[in-house]
């Protein structure tokens, strides 16, 4: 138990410093490395509340893709020139007050959820059903998706769906004058249409290009 | 006391498992190098030791002794944290593969969510090195492996969807024990062509070799890596590169178990079945290295999205509609 509560604090206490450095460091590939982080030991304690499948699923989409496209985006961006924008310097106080209600509004919302927990449980019938640990929770959390919450399940597949159409039709411009590979064109070229003898008569040149 | 004891037992075993492998990577490095040459009709490194087998060796000696340079415009601590994120990943994935029913370090439910996350997860050691290194060449190594990596795990992830429905199960030793019968290889044979192709991209093995393409990017993401953290890297990359066989050993070859359920096969232990395999598939990645050029970056994108994901979801569709149709779902 000991073991337990040692590992549980190691693990908070990494989410917690690091959460803080994602906002506190200067440099934002450090930010985003913390973000990493802090992703990282939550997950290890979502493992360490026996939700292994959540762990995981944390550590696929969240380390393995969201925060390396975050990563991408931000080694893009010209960090020597940010130093002298808005993020840094005075004029930060001007964001501090939409940031304080944003926190507290949160802080709200987890009030009443873990309130909501604590004084009435029966209010999370998914929280019965899960109890149930004969069954690993992968296949508990399979059984709850994909019977009862099949509707919502799919709703939201679709709106991440037409999120993503909609972020291509945004960016999508089409470019002219791009020399194309056509892999069905390259194959079915023949000998006879890809060599041309051609006669060249002096000082005058041919036209190879059409 | 006995927590003592316990965390002592573990971590034999840790060393157990760990000590193999980092002498297999150091030999099979011996072994890429030998198909390498005997494909182009040469000899490859047959110096030192019987037939060069301590070539490896004598080169990882060699980065040893070799000073660790490290540029004075890199961001320290990310440049040195780089490879040994790398080879962290590369090492911790190896608990949780089944040499046998009874021999695996980590018999975890999600097995094979594990093995996915840490593989995705075996990018960020390519980035932090080619950010950190601030220079032109390993950040452009990093940002084209940074794509090629998170396009190739989407296949995989899909493919491994295609296992997990006629398994039932995200457990490696189930995932084994149901190809008793029949090796995944047979019914999914397309979905263990594009797994291999896929892994290639995922390792950065050629023909997808982008990140380190050596005639444009010099060495990539570690052209500024020298003396034992490059050596670091090097290892991290054939640790990858074995584990992919491995998952590819498990998901379509049957894991550790014998090919034939006959007598004398069945005495082999399976730990020896699980290295043939995982050796014939690494001969395989050995010798599309020397058969095959390598992709231009826009050919390895559209193969990548336009040909791999869609016929991966087609045949998650196809094997699910089977599997329902004949009632065949793996259901407990």
């Amino acid at each position: 138990m000991i073991a337990h509560a040692i590992f549980f604090y190691t693990f908070s206490i990494i989410a917690v410093v690091s959460a803080i450095m994602v906002t506190a460091s200067k440099n934002t590939v450090h930010s985003v490395f913390f973000l990493i982080l802090d992703f990282i030991s939550i997950s290890c304690l979502f493992i360490m509340i026996g939700a292994e499948f959540l762990g995981m699923i944390m550590l696929i989409v969240y380390v393995g893709a969201v925060a390396v496209l975050f990563l991408f985006v931000v080694m893009m961006l010209n960090v020597a020139q940010q130093k002298n924008q808005w993020f840094a310097g005075q004029a930060t106080s001007k964001h501090i007050p939409v940031g304080l209600i944003i926190s507290t509004l949160i802080f709200f919302e987890i009030i009443i959820v873990i309130g909501g927990w604590k004084y009435k449980p029966e209010i999370f019938d998914i929280n019965n059903s899960l109890a149930n640990t004969s069954v690993s929770n992968t296949h508990s959390l399979g059984q709850i998706l994909y019977t009862d919450y099949i509707h919502v399940f799919q709703i939201s597949g679709m709106i991440l769906l037409v999120a993503m159409v909609g972020a291509i039709v945004l960016t999508f411009r089409q470019r002219s004058g791009l020399k194309r590979q056509s892999y069905i064109k390259q194959i079915s070229r023949e000998r006879t249409e890809g060599v041309e003898v051609l006669e060249v008569q002096s000082n005058k040149g041919v036209k190879i290009d059409d | 006391m006995e927590y003592l004891s316990i965390v002592f037992q573990e971590v034999y075993k840790i060393l157990f498992l760990l000590v193999p492998v980092l002498v297999s990577v150091a030999m099979i490095v011996w072994l890429d190098r030998r198909v390498w040459a005997f494909v182009q009709k040469r000899q490859g490194p047959n110096v030192v030791g019987p037939f060069g087998l301590l070539q490896s060796l004598a080169d990882a000696l060699k980065y040893i002794f070799k000073e660790i340079i490290i540029p004075s415009s890199s961001n320290k601590v990310i440049f040195i944290l780089a490879p040994i994120v790398t080879m962290t990943l590369a090492l911790i994935a190896w608990a949780v593969i089944p040499f046998s029913a009874t021999q695996v370090l980590a018999d975890i439910n999600v097995g094979i969510l594990y093995l996915f996350a840490v593989s995705s997860l075996g990018v960020y050691g390519i980035i932090m090195g080619g950010w950190a290194s601030n220079s032109k060449y390993p950040f452009l190594g990093a940002i084209r492996s940074a794509a090629q990596m998170v396009s190739y795990e989407v296949s995989i992830g899909v493919i491994i969807i295609n296992v997990l429905l006629c398994v039932g199960s995200l457990n490696l030793n189930d995932i084994v024990i149901a190809q008793q019968n029949m090796w995944f290889v047979i019914p999914l044979f397309p979905m263990f062509v594009i797994f291999f192709i896929s892994a290639l991209a995922e390792t950065n093995r050629p023909p997808f070799d982008l990140p380190e393409a050596e005639a444009e990017l010099v060495a990539g993401y570690q052209t500024e890596y020298s003396g034992m953290m490059y050596a670091m890297f090097w290892l991290g990359e054939y640790a990858n590169i074995l584990l992919m066989c491995a998952m590819g050993a498990i998901l379509f070859l049957g894991g550790w178990m014998s090919p034939i359920d006959v007598y004398p096969f069945t005495l082999v232990p399976g730990a020896i079945w699980l290295i043939l395999k995982i050796l014939l598939l690494f001969i395989l990645f050995a010798l599309v290295k020397a058969i095959v050029p390598r992709y231009r970056y826009d050919q390895l994108m559209r193969l990548g999205w336009k040909v791999f994901l869609p016929l991966s979801l087609t045949w998650v569709v196809l094997t699910a509609s089977y599997l329902f149709y004949f009632n065949l779902l793996p259901v407990n």
